[in-house]
Order: structure tokens, then C-alpha cells, then sequence
């Protein structure tokens, strides 16, 4: 569970933790019913809509204005978005 | 012109202000003075748009007054729920993350409806980030039921629910789910819809689970809802899972068949949804609804949909994974609240801690558990296929039927803090409305009558893919038929 | 660098190491994964423009900002071109959905990058080499860029620095995955891999395939293995590789480094490398705290893709003759193998469609290709009438101008367009006879009698330097007109009949 609180950058309690952990295994049996099915042969159902290629044109649409958008950011310096020291590259 | 005869269903608005009857801005007033009177009591807004109301009103008469047509719902007030983007307009979803943000853009349905003349009263409280089912989970204070403040009025829309219930504005908009428009209308005792998955567009809809979420409208009749539907629907080049208007034609045309009848309709009752798990006067008043169907010449039998007893679990797989994934942007990076810290990860995590509220954690917490490496094909994916069966199995019933009918919510509202403690309760709410959102079918919910407590009952009608038309008809009937608040159960 | 090991070109595909140690010789292994960032209009999901350079954050949107409520829309273009891309590399062009890859990282609108998973658009390629080898294309695939970090504050380098600035003009630029299969034997294969990738991105058009502009970016994954040994060894990923140069000599380094490694007993750990052009070393990324879970699921936010016959037909109609099939063309027309450097070089400086021109009027193919690849590099050779050309290369077997004068010859047609004969009188350039060529010679022989004593006696060394000497003076006393290799001939006649 800490290790998901992790992927999902959250931290909590000790207490939190617990009763969390207590409250996930509770659906997660209530979920059970399904996880014991056997659906081998069923294909999995990733969208309700029998909707395919929808594609745009490639022609420009306006942006936003800058200032507008830096704005409501909550830290700004020289017309980029500031962020504290950023540790491990992009992976 | 006098209040008593001021009319207070958009239908009669509408016309009355484009006939140049009636000033918006008249309307508007009445509808402000509701605000003024019983908000501090229900707290169904997070803000109130008086001004811009008075300006848009204002705006709307004067097109009248040059000639024009100010559009199909010109001077109705409407409330906007916080989960739909309002340009330069504070939108929180009732969450601190985004406490203060304000959109640079409008979603696509406020568009539609300003250009339909509507006049936005205010955006609604709901569930923080529409998870929930009481709009307990604000971060702003709850809602409170305008028919008994000691009651939730449901969730996540609780706020546009209760909005309509207490006089504040005709219609709102909601956002629905695993039933946020649907159950909270049947708690607050409005008219609720769900319209079919891709008919609305989402663009501007904050998402929780984007392959389940859908706007829909409230309202105090059918027809109204039918006309905020009509305003509302129709393909959106900017959302890619907007169904296209030559495939929804029938489905935007409510208002033309409300008067079609029912006669020859097959209405199945849901054997799985009317049993155990149901409160018995909420089941009495399906079974009451039933009867009026078949009274009105509809053929009325029973059907069972095995799968549904697996929604529930399906869901909470389903809708957390997506949304754990949707939720990952409030990162304090580029809007919304920041708590500062040393390093990036270290602002991420300290701003979503203290950011999101209880449950909205919890559901992350779900979410990225169930698509973990390890436990996708457990969970997620096995649930993937769960949405399959429950896919075939209304396919298979509507073989046979035309529309299917069952509670809406398990019981009527309840009591503040009675479902908090153990979240799963709080979850089994949402038995009877979640299959629909997994099979991207409609479903609407109206009133019948009140339960065993005098709170109102909620009955829902479902259909399949694109078929609000039939789902309408029978509603219109039910409407007709529905016996009031105060007439106690045979 | 190790001194126990040292490194010997054997002619072909292979670099081998070979460690002094133990005598074990090691091959290396390398898959690359190229991203390149494709040339249309607008970005991948919204009307934003796909430009680099612009002023920070001018190009953003809802969309390409992940605002919330935004939503993607595919750009036509973007299939188009990935498909276009993915039939130049010989794909299978499949239904396809698009995935989210969830993680965490500031230049990420969303926290997650949309991509395509385990059903991509683009299978099971290959792409030839000039030199022969085919080098299997496992899958291309489509996918979101992100925004641009600058790192403040400290050294400048991410690591140490104080704080960073985002700028998202970047972010949802449409990209795509190339992932090549570990083909690859030799650094300066993957060059040539890189080359005739980014040839094949020009002809297409997909993308203007530039490593300094970043819209070619170069991943390596190195492993190696001892020869003989079919099993593959751990692999590393190599990253910041931003030119070519870089490329190569981080194969290199981190090939040396994994053998030394294994040879001393130790294990290579699987992970994330970086090239440090400065240093000429690779050294391993930051640890992370958690090994990344990217929780893969399809999005929800898009529809399907699924192009069909007709579209997929469109296209192969309309694919420009890539690199290869070029090469092809070119050594059939010829006469020589493919991977003839003449073939490789005509084809590279785009001068084939002149060569094959001058061999179909008449030009012998071998000598036409020596031409095109010693003396045609510079300016105003693709303008050069291939008629000319031809003629000249008929000139020069007819034996009336040498070698040497048809340089010359080339190099003033390239400029002035005239014909060969008018050049090669003007020039005062024709055949010299045999038997005037033998007496000049055999004149300068006896005018140099010590350089010639040396010359038939001498070592190989001595011979080659001497043989310079007397060439140069034939040169001098014909004022140039002597062809090169009749002067070798008389020379080594007259040593012959000397011993």
C-alpha cells in the first residue's frame, strides 16, 4: 500500500495507511466475486461506443493567451512555470 | 405581472420570454429571491453568479426586444454543477486543489446553453470530484435536502439536485457517472437524466472516469429535462467520443413524442434490482409505476440480468482506475493550490495531500492498486470483461423489451453521517444506476410518490443505446401517473 | 579503458573485443529506439502549432496543457504520416488504440503520456543497410511529446540544480517510436542506421529528422555477449546521445564497460545510462526510489484507429523510392553489388538520378560511379547534364584523355556546362603515345639513377615513396597529360627487366 501511495504521490498516516488498506480489502473481497470468474473466452469491454477514427484536420486552431494561462499558475519566472529542483531524469 | 401566475418550468419560460411576455430578467429575480431565502440553509451553491446573471438576463431582453431569438431555453435560470468549466469563472469541482482556479475556456455544454439564451444562476456543490453519493464529500460543507435538511440530498450532484428541488432555478446541470444525476434526483424528488455515453459532449467536463461520465440535465417535469437535453446534445468536434449527429437524430428529438403514449411499449421489471437490498416501500412504488405503465397500455413483465451482480464490483474497479489516472494533473505544477517543498516530487505529494479530501484519496489509492503491475488482469482487466457480460446481458433483454424499469436508489434519503463511516455502504447506493453507465446505455430517474418516511421515492427508466425517445414516452406517462408527495403507500 | 582489452575491426558487420586477460572475444548487441518528431502543421491531439522555437508557452491550449475537462482529438495528418513512415520501413499497418502511460514528471501535462501500448499501429519492419545487413523494425508507434525543463540555479545540469522552468510549446508535439531489434553489431553500424533512418524520414517527408533541433532523438540499448554464445547478454539503455559522434563512441565506451565488468566476476545491472559527451563515459541515471509501474491501460478518451485497406493502398501508392530500393536501381544499372561504396555514396549525395541518366546515354556504369564518388561532392553536380557526363566517360575508355585529365575535365563542365571535347582542346588535353610516354621515362630513370637504384632495390617502403617520386616528375615533365597508372606500368617494367 505505501508503495502505492508512492505511484500515486500521496502520503499518509500510519493511521490513514491502515485504515485504508482495511477499507481496500474490504472492496477488494466485496471484488472477489469477480476476480474468481472465469472469463477467459469474454473480450474485455475498454469503451461503450462502437466509435472508430475519429481524426481532425491538421490546421491551426487558436492557442490560449500566455497571459492569461500563467496567470493561474502558482509560480511563474520568465514566462515559464516554476517548479522546485526536479530529482531523476525523465524516464 | 404577478408572482402566482409567473410560470416555473422552462418550457413555459422559455416560450413566454421569446413571445416577449415575460423580461428574463423578471424571472431571474424571483429566482434569486429563492436563492437569498433557504441557501444559507441548503448550501446547493459554491458560488453564486447574481451579477452576471442580471447581466446575461439583461442580455436576453434586449435580443427580444430588438426582434431576435435569444434561443430554445432564452431566460431560464440554470445552475451549473463545479465540475463543468466556466470561463473565467472559479470551478473546484468542491475540492481545495482547485480552490480559486479559474478556466480560460467554457465546456461545450455551458456554451450550448448560453447560446440558447439560459441564464447560469451559479455552480452547484457536489462530491468532491463527483465521487460520492451524498455531497458529503465536499470540501465546502454539504448539501442539505430542501425536502428535509437533516437528509443528504444525494450525490455527486447533490448541489443541481437540490438546486431544482427548491425553487433556485427550473433545471441545472449535472454530471452522472455510477449515477450522480440519477440518484440524487430521486433523493431530492426531481426529474433526473442520464443521457446515452458520447450524446453530450465532455469537453469541459473535469473528468472522474471518462469512459463512464456524462452530462445530464435536472428538472422539476419531463419535458424540461427533454428541452436542456435538445439545448445540450449533439456531436462535439472537440470530444472524440461524441457520437455523430447523423446517429442521434431520434434522440434529440424528445420533445415532439412526449405525448406518444405507451401503448404496446414491453417495460421489464429487473429481477435483480427488486429484491434483497431494496428498501420494501421503494420497491412497492416501482411496482406502483409498473401498473401505470400497463394502465396506459404498455405490456409489463419481468427480466433478469445475471450480470448485474457484478456492477458493483466492476465499477470500483473501473471507475477508480480511470480516474486515479485523471486526477494525476493536480500536481501544483501549473494550477490550482501548491504546498511547497525542496524538490518536485515532493510539492506533488505534499499538494495532493493536502489537497484532496478523504475519499477522493481512497479511490486513488483503488485505482492505481487495481491497474498495478501484478493486478491488472485480476482487477482491471477482469472487470473490463465483467462490462462484457453486463453489455450482452441487456442486449439480450432488450430482445424483448423496449425500456426496463427499477428503483433508482435503494432506499430514500438518508441522514447525514449514517453511510460515512464504512465506505462500501455508501458504495451499495449506486447498485441500481451503475449498470447503465458500464453499458453507456440512458437512464432517467423521476419521482413517484414519497416512501415510508414521506421522503420522495425515485423510479428509473432505462433504454437502450440512443433510444431516450422510447425511455421519454414512458416517462411522460409515469409523470402523468405519479402519485403526489403526501399520498401514503397502499 | 581497460588495458586488457583491445578492439579488432574484422572486416564486415562485427566489432570485436578481445580481452588479453582471458582471450574470451565479446560481441556486442545494440537495439536502437529512435523518436522522431513528425513535420505536421498542428500538434498530435490539438490545433496548437507544432513549432520549435517559439516564444515559451505561446503555443498551449487546454488540450495540450491538460487542463481540466480537455480532451484529445487525433490529428489526421499524424496517422497519415506514421503509416507512410511505417510502409517506408516495410510494417504491417494494424487496427491500433492508444494507451496511457502513467508517471509523474513536471514537463507532463497530464501525468501521463498518451501512447500506444500492446496494439500499435506500425509491426514488424525492417530496414536494410547500405552494407547488406537488415535490421529488424519491431514496431513504430504514435505518441505525445512533453514540454521542455530548463534547469535553474546550480550547474545548469538537472542534477544540483536549485529550481526548473517548464515551457509546454513541446508538449503533445506528435511523435514516433521507432524500436529497431538488436541487429546491430558495430558503432558505426548504428551511424549508418541513424543515416539511412533519417533519409528515409526526408524522402517521406515525415519529419525533418534533425538530432541538433531534437526532432531526432536517438536512444541506444547496448549489451554484450561472448562470440559463439546465442544467449543475449543484460542490457543497458544509453540516453543524451546528440549526435551522431556521440552515438558511436558511447557504444563504444559502454560495450568496453560491460565486458570489463563480466570479465571481472560482476554482473551487469539492468538500468538507465547517460552519455556524458564531456567526459566520454556513460554513467548511470539517478536511483529512483521506485521502479517506475506505468499502469498501462487503453484511453478512454479516444476511439479506435483502424485505417483500412484503401487508405493503407493510398499510401504505398504514393511512397517515394526510398534509400535502398535506390541502391538497387542504381547497382543493377551499373553492374557492381549494392553495397559498392560508389553505389552507397551516389545514392547518399543524391547524384543517382544524374548516374543513372549517364548510363542509360551510353556511359559505362563502373566508371561513372568512380566519378560521381571521387570527384562530384561539391556544388552544382546534380545540375550537371548527364549527357556530358557520359560522353566524357566514353572519352576517357576511348583512351583519349586519361584519368587524371578527366578530372579536370569534370570539374569545368560542372561549372561552365561545355562539352568535354571543346574543354579537353582547350585545356590542350589528348592521348599521349605509348611509346612518347615510355621515352620520357625511361628519361627521367636516367636522370635519377640513385632514386631509381632505390627504387628497384629498395624495400616496400622505399619503393611506394620512390615510386611517388618518379610519377611526380613524369607528371611534371608532361605538364599533367600522363595517365597515372600507364606511368606505374612502364615503371614496373622497366624494374623487371632490370632483376
Amino acid at each position: 500500500m505505501s508503495k502505492v501511495a508512492l505511484l500515486a504521490r500521496l502520503e499518509l498516516t500510519d493511521a490513514e495507511l491502515d485504515t485504508y488498506t482495511d477499507q481496500l480489502a474490504a472492496i477488494i473481497d466485496h471484488a472477489a466475486d469477480v476476480a474468481a470468474l472465469d472469463l477467459a473466452d469474454v473480450p474485455p469491454t475498454a469503451h461503450p461506443l462502437p466509435i472508430e477514427n475519429v481524426l481532425r484536420p491538421d490546421v491551426v486552431a487558436p492557442s490560449l493567451d500566455r497571459d492569461e494561462v500563467l496567470s493561474q499558475a502558482p509560480s511563474v519566472e520568465d514566462r515559464r512555470f516554476r517548479v522546485p529542483a526536479i530529482l531523476g531524469e525523465q524516464p | 405581472m404577478s408572482d402566482s401566475v409567473l410560470p416555473t418550468t422552462a418550457v413555459e419560460i422559455s416560450r413566454a420570454v421569446r413571445a416577449g411576455e415575460l423580461s428574463a430578467r423578471a424571472v431571474l429575480e424571483v429566482h434569486l429571491s429563492a436563492i437569498d431565502a433557504r441557501e444559507d440553509e441548503i448550501n446547493a451553491f459554491n458560488l453564486v453568479l447574481a451579477d452576471e446573471a442580471r447581466a446575461a438576463a439583461d442580455a436576453v431582453d434586449r435580443i427580444v426586444a430588438d426582434g431576435g431569438d435569444p434561443g430554445l431555453l432564452a431566460g431560464v435560470p440554470l445552475a451549473v454543477k463545479d465540475n463543468l468549466c466556466t470561463r473565467g469563472i472559479p470551478t473546484t469541482c468542491s475540492s481545495r486543489i482547485l480552490e480559486g482556479w479559474r478556466p480560460p475556456y467554457d465546456a461545450t455544454v455551458v456554451s450550448r446553453v448560453a447560446a440558447a439564451g439560459a441564464i447560469s444562476v451559479g455552480k452547484t456543490n457536489l462530491d468532491e470530484f463527483a465521487m460520492g453519493s451524498s455531497t458529503e464529500n465536499s470540501a465546502f460543507g454539504p448539501t442539505r435536502n430542501p425536502r428535509d435538511t437533516s437528509r443528504v440530498p444525494g450525490g455527486s450532484s447533490g448541489g443541481s439536485a437540490a438546486a431544482v428541488a427548491a425553487g433556485f432555478a427550473p433545471i441545472s446541470l449535472g454530471s452522472d457517472t455510477g449515477g450522480s444525476i440519477r440518484q440524487p434526483a430521486a433523493l431530492c424528488g426531481v426529474v433526473g437524466v442520464k443521457p446515452t455515453y458520447g450524446l453530450v459532449s465532455r469537453y469541459g467536463l473535469i473528468a472522474f472516469a471518462s469512459s463512464l461520465d456524462q452530462v445530464g440535465p435536472f428538472s422539476t417535469t419531463v419535458a424540461d429535462s427533454a428541452l436542456l437535453l435538445e439545448a445540450i446534445a449533439g456531436h462535439d468536434p472537440l470530444d472524440s467520443t461524441s457520437i455523430p449527429d447523423a446517429d442521434t437524430g431520434a434522440a434529440r428529438s424528445l420533445l415532439s413524442v412526449l405525448d406518444d403514449g405507451v401503448a404496446g411499449l414491453r417495460v421489464g421489471l429487473v429481477t435483480e434490482l427488486m429484491g434483497e437490498g431494496i428498501a420494501p416501500d421503494v420497491a412497492a412504488r416501482v411496482r406502483q409505476a409498473a401498473e401505470a405503465l400497463a394502465a396506459a397500455g404498455a405490456e409489463v413483465g419481468e427480466v433478469s440480468i445475471p450480470a448485474l451482480s457484478y456492477g458493483l464490483s466492476a465499477y470500483y474497479l473501473i471507475a477508480p482506475a480511470e480516474a486515479s489516472s485523471n486526477l494525476a494533473r493536480y500536481d501544483g505544477v501549473r494550477y490550482g493550490v501548491r504546498v511547497d517543498a525542496d524538490t518536485t516530487a515532493e510539492m506533488n505529494t505534499a499538494t495532493r495531500t493536502a489537497g484532496f479530501g478523504a475519499e477522493v484519496k481512497r479511490r486513488i489509492m483503488l485505482g492505481t492498486y487495481a491497474l498495478s503491475a501484478g493486478y491488472y488482469d485480476a482487477y482491471y482487466g477482469k472487470a473490463l470483461k465483467v462490462r462484457t457480460l453486463i453489455c450482452r446481458d441487456f442486449a439480450a433483454a432488450y430482445q424483448n423489451f423496449d425500456v426496463l424499469l427499477t428503483p433508482t436508489s435503494p432506499t430514500t434519503a438518508f441522514r447525514f453521517g449514517e453511510k460515512t463511516a464504512d465506505p462500501l455502504s455508501m458504495y451499495l447506493n449506486d447498485i441500481c444506476t451503475i449498470p447503465t453507465n458500464l453499458a453507456g446505455h440512458p437512464a432517467m430517474s423521476l419521482p413517484f410518490g414519497a416512501g415510508a418516511d414521506g421522503m420522495p421515492v425515485g423510479v428509473q427508466l432505462m433504454a437502450p443505446a440512443l433510444a431516450e425517445a422510447t425511455m421519454f414516452r414512458a416517462a411522460a406517462v409515469l409523470e402523468a401517473a405519479a402519485p403526489d408527495l403526501s399520498e401514503a403507500l397502499r | 579503458m581497460s588495458p586488457n582489452l583491445t578492439h579488432e575491426p574484422i572486416e564486415g558487420e562485427h566489432y570485436l573485443i578481445t580481452s588479453d586477460l582471458t582471450g574470451d572475444v565479446w560481441e556486442i548487441v545494440v537495439g536502437l529506439e529512435v523518436h522522431c518528431e513528425l513535420a505536421t502543421v498542428t500538434k498530435l491531439f490539438c490545433g496548437c502549432p507544432n513549432m520549435f522555437g517559439d516564444e515559451p508557452n505561446t503555443n498551449v491550449c487546454p488540450v495540450c496543457l491538460g487542463l481540466p475537462g480537455s480532451l484529445p482529438v487525433l490529428n489526421h495528418q499524424v496517422v497519415e504520416l506514421a503509416m507512410r513512415l511505417g510502409r517506408a520501413l516495410h510494417c504491417s499497418v494494424e487496427p491500433s488504440v492508444f494507451a496511457r502511460k502513467n508517471y509523474f514528471y513536471p514537463d507532463m501535462p497530464k501525468d501521463y503520456q498518451v501512447s500506444q501500448f500492446d496494439r500499435p499501429i506500425n509491426v514488424d519492419g525492417w530496414l536494410d543497410l547500405p552494407d547488406g545487413t537488415r535490421v529488424g523494425i519491431e514496431r513504430a508507434h504514435i505518441e505525445e511529446d512533453t514540454g521542455k525543463n530548463t534547469h535553474a540555479g546550480g550547474s545548469g545540469r538537472i542534477h544540483g540544480a536549485d529550481y526548473s522552468l517548464v515551457d509546454y510549446n513541446r508538449a503533445g508535439v506528435p511523435l514516433v517510436e521507432i524500436v529497431g531489434r538488436p541487429h546491430i553489431r558495430h558503432p558505426e553500424q548504428a551511424k549508418v542506421y541513424i543515416d539511412e533512418l533519417r533519409a528515409i524520414l526526408l524522402a517521406t517527408e515525415a519529419s525533418d529528422a534533425k538530432m541538433e533541433e531534437g526532432s531526432l532523438r536517438v536512444d541506444a540499448n547496448v549489451s554484450v555477449r561472448r562470440v559463439g554464445d546465442p544467449a543475449l547478454g543484460r542490457r543497458c539503455e544509453v540516453k543524451n546521445l546528440n549526435s551522431l559522434r556521440s552515438l558511436g563512441r558511447a557504444i563504444e565506451y559502454e560495450s568496453r564497460r560491460q565486458v570489463d565488468l563480466l570479465e571481472s566476476g560482476e554482473t551487469i545491472k539492468q538500468e538507465t545510462r547517460h552519455w556524458d559527451e564531456g567526459a566520454g563515459r556513460t554513467r548511470a541515471g539517478r536511483s529512483k526510489e521506485e521502479a517506475e509501474d506505468y499502469r498501462y491501460f487503453q484511453e478512454p478518451d479516444l476511439v479506435p484507429l483502424a485505417p483500412g485497406a484503401e487508405w493503407i493502398a493510398a499510401i504505398d501508392a504514393a511512397l517515394p523510392v526510398l534509400p535502398a530500393q535506390r541502391r538497387v536501381d542504381l547497382a543493377a544499372a551499373s553492374g557492381v553489388g549494392i553495397t559498392e561504396t560508389g553505389v552507397v555514396i551516389t545514392v547518399q549525395r543524391d547524384l543517382d538520378t544524374l548516374a543513372l541518366a549517364a548510363i542509360a546515354a551510353g556511359g559505362d556504369g563502373r566508371r561513372v560511379l568512380t566519378h560521381v564518388e571521387h570527384n562530384l561532392s561539391g556544388e552544382g553536380a546534380v545540375d550537371l547534364d548527364p549527357s556530358l557526363l557520359a560522353n566524357l566517360v566514353q572519352l576517357e575508355l576511348a583512351g583519349q584523355i586519361t584519368a587524371t585529365q578527366a578530372k579536370t575535365v569534370l570539374a569545368d563542365m560542372v561549372v561552365t556546362g561545355r562539352t568535354p571535347e571543346v574543354i579537353a582542346a582547350e585545356l590542350g588535353f589528348e592521348a599521349m603515345d605509348t611509346s612518347e610516354l615510355e621515352g620520357i621515362v625511361d628519361g627521367i630513370i636516367a636522370d635519377s639513377p640513385d632514386e631509381w637504384e632505390g627504387y628497384c632495390s629498395g624495400d616496400d617502403k622505399r619503393r611506394g615513396k620512390l615510386q611517388g617520386f618518379f610519377v611526380g616528375a613524369v607528371m611534371k615533365a608532361t605538364k599533367g597529360q600522363a595517365d597515372g597508372k600507364a606511368v606505374n606500368a612502364i615503371l614496373d617494367a622497366r624494374r623487371s627487366a632490370v632483376s
